[in-house]
């Protein structure tokens, strides 16, 4: 461990490379982090199935790749088509009856959601790690520094969506329904808005997004049945850190995230990434609680 | 909509009522072994699941804290049993490179198995046992002073981080075999006397922690967590300790846990983190759904969840092969969004005059005119 920290120290160099790496692999988190933030702020849905959502969007464009040939990159408005449908299809069947519910039961009931994606995805395609080829390739710039050509497609592809994102928020109909919806739910049902269709809405864009995030997680990392939970736990600590209906914190606190994991599992050895991720989110939702304990105390 | 009761849970104080319902469950318990010989890993299992719903009925639902990481304690136990009982004997960093260690294949296991004589082998699992449960204990104040700041969902999400947190630290730790996991002795006996004896002891906790759970819901104690599942800033208004209420709360499930751990752990014989000692998406989710099944927040729900729960599981396993972890998913959802009043608040609102349950009339009429407004 301080072996690596050594090493860090001498070779500059390498810091660059992780923290590239790290932002790089953290816009793709951003993508999911904002979905996360959008159910979570409109709805007051913790969705624990978010990186299920994730990795099925990787997993169709990985098997559109394997049968029919098709750069994932072209599949990506497809993959997140077919993610909006089964958002609505979702919505309608489950998400529509825990929304007005304790926290709990969202939270359980889309942790059983991913139970069944993970399971059914495992019974589908097999517990194999899998990889969407690109086609690209990897260059090495000055002094050993590497750059997957994939990855800065992918940090395009990222803040061309989420420029896509706001503005749609900001400008359409839809868009000004949802913030409508998410300040005050009743008076937007008072001003004639249908409420049950923004949800409806707003689940099915965030399992969208995920879709898109989880096509650029097959091309740039690996996916894997069971890898869902991590990113859930990524978009998490992401929005804990960030707050609610804050698209600069979200990017900012994904950014972090992706260079402070790169740089822990550097560090402390890839085996304990997870551990790490973990931690931090542990680590942040005790901050977050430590500044509402002072809140209280101020307010009252 | 869900109706208000006067005099709430008078079948769960009402002892002579019970009565049959205890004679049942200690005459299957002794007679189910022995009619079904082939099932007794089955049977021993249900009680451990009796065992997972109850404590962490304690917690979700007398206290309204749910946690999703109560199988940490689970985990905990089970390692802390298998360091004791290899310690005793040998050392277990030796051990473990030895023996089930990184290569845990089948030729390794044989050369750590056979060396506990039967001394050896019963008073390591007594002591370890025993260990277990207390540093089971130990770490649940340890985990409260993190985790009892975050309240309800956050609580939820913060238990589960730190279940799942556990296995990847332990699996980095080689000392106790790392992600390789450890060959725990083998009981000296013959197959059906091992069976025997891992049946009384699962047999032997669920009654325990029956009996105490029991013993404990009819103290001042189960008033102090309800009122904090209730209200807890009121609660901590009225002169309750809830910190102090909730470490304990939790303590009583880790202890009782750990022991679970200890036991299962040499009920598999060999442990390894991430599948047998903190399996979060087996044991650790069927530890909410069996009481939320059941009926969380009384006393008997959980139990009858445990055994609806661990039937089902067993017939999907049987006739869904390959399907039946997106069955039990489903089973998860279900229970959760159409179901959650459970079993027994199913049946207590369905029949409540059987319950010594009499509605409230007049706080019905009001509630409906204060929705009407």
């Amino acid at each position: 461990m301080f072996g690596n920290l050594q090493i860090l120290y001498a070779a500059p160099m390498l810091n660059l490379q992780l923290i590239i790496d790290g932002v790089l692999i953290g816009a793709i988190f951003a993508l999911a982090a904002y979905g996360l933030a959008l159910v979570w702020g409109v709805m007051n849905v913790k969705n624990l199935a978010q990186g299920d959502f994730v990795i099925l969007g990787g997993y169709i464009a990985w098997y559109a790749q394997k049968t029919w040939g098709i750069h994932p990159i072209v599949m990506m408005p497809a993959v997140m088509v077919i993610l909006f449908i089964f958002g609505w299809l979702l919505y309608i069947t489950i998400i529509r009856l825990v929304i007005n519910r304790d926290l709990f039961t969202s939270l359980l009931a889309t942790f059983g959601l991913g139970l069944v994606i993970q399971q059914a995805l495992n019974l589908a395609f097999g517990p194999e790690v899998q990889v969407a080829t690109s086609g690209l390739e990897t260059r090495t710039f000055f002094a050993g520094l590497q750059i997957a050509e994939i990855k800065v497609i992918s940090l395009v592809l990222c803040s061309v969506l989420a420029l896509i994102i706001i503005l749609f928020m900001k400008r359409s109909r839809m868009g000004q329904a949802i913030r409508a919806t998410s300040q005050d739910a009743r008076a937007a049902r008072i001003m004639g808005i249908d409420t049950d269709k923004v949800y409806a809405f707003t689940f099915s864009l965030n399992s969208a997004i995920c879709g898109a995030a989880g096509v650029l997680i097959a091309m740039t990392w690996n996916i894997q049945p069971f890898y869902g939970i991590t990113y859930s736990i990524r978009s998490f600590v992401i929005v804990t850190a960030a707050g609610l209906g804050n698209l600069p914190g979200v990017i900012i606190a994904a950014l972090g995230l992706g260079a402070a994991e790169q740089y822990g599992g550097f560090i402390l050895g890839l085996e304990l990434q997870v551990a790490f991720l973990l931690i931090m989110l542990l680590g942040v939702l005790g901050y977050r609680q430590i500044q509402m304990a002072k809140l209280r105390q101020v307010v009252q | 909509m869900t109706k208000l009761y006067k005099g709430v849970d008078s079948f769960e104080t009402n002892e002579r009522k019970q009565l049959p319902f205890y004679i049942a469950l200690l005459a299957f318990g002794i007679i189910a072994p022995i009619l079904f010989p082939n099932y007794i890993l089955q049977i021993a299992i249900l009680w451990v699941m009796v065992l997972f719903a109850q404590t962490w009925d304690i917690m979700g639902g007398q206290m309204g804290y749910n946690s999703l990481g109560n199988v940490t304690f689970f985990g905990i136990g089970m390692y802390v049993s298998a360091i004791v009982q290899v310690g005793m004997v040998y050392d277990v960093g030796q051990y473990t490179s030895a023996a089930g260690g990184a290569v845990g294949t089948a030729a390794s296991l044989a050369v750590g198995q056979g060396k506990f004589t039967a001394d050896q082998y019963y008073e390591g699992i007594i002591y370890g046992i025993l260990a277990a449960g207390v540093v089971a204990t130990l770490f649940a104040p340890l985990l409260g002073w993190l985790l009892f700041r975050l309240r309800l969902a956050y609580f939820a999400i913060g238990s589960l981080a730190v279940a799942l947190t556990a296995p990847e630290l332990i699996g980095s730790w080689q000392w106790v075999g790392g992600g390789g996991g450890i060959a725990m002795p083998v009981h000296p006996g013959s197959a059906d006397a091992r069976s025997e004896f891992f049946y009384m002891l699962c047999f032997a906790s669920a009654i325990v922690t029956f009996i105490f759970i029991k013993w404990l819901y009819s103290t001042r104690f189960k008033l102090a967590i309800n009122a904090i599942r209730d209200d807890e800033d009121k609660a901590e208004a009225l002169g309750i300790y809830t910190l102090r209420h909730k470490n304990i709360a939790w303590a009583i499930s880790a202890f009782f846990l750990g022991i679970s751990g200890a036991i299962f752990g040499n009920m598999t014989g060999f442990i390894e983190p991430l599948e047998v000692a903190f399996p979060t998406i087996t044991f650790g989710i069927f530890m909410v759904a069996m009481p939320l099944l059941g009926g969380k927040g009384t006393f008997w729900g959980p139990v009858l969840g445990a055994i609806v729960f661990h039937i089902a599981k067993e017939l999907t396993w049987t006739y869904l092969l390959g399907w039946q972890w997106v069955a039990l998913g489903m089973l998860i959802i279900i229970t959760v969004v159409f179901f959650q009043q459970g079993i027994m608040g199913w049946a207590q609102e369905k029949w409540p005059s059987k319950f010594g349950v009499v509605i409230d009339e007049t706080a019905m009429d009001a509630r409906t005119k204060e929705e009407a407004s």
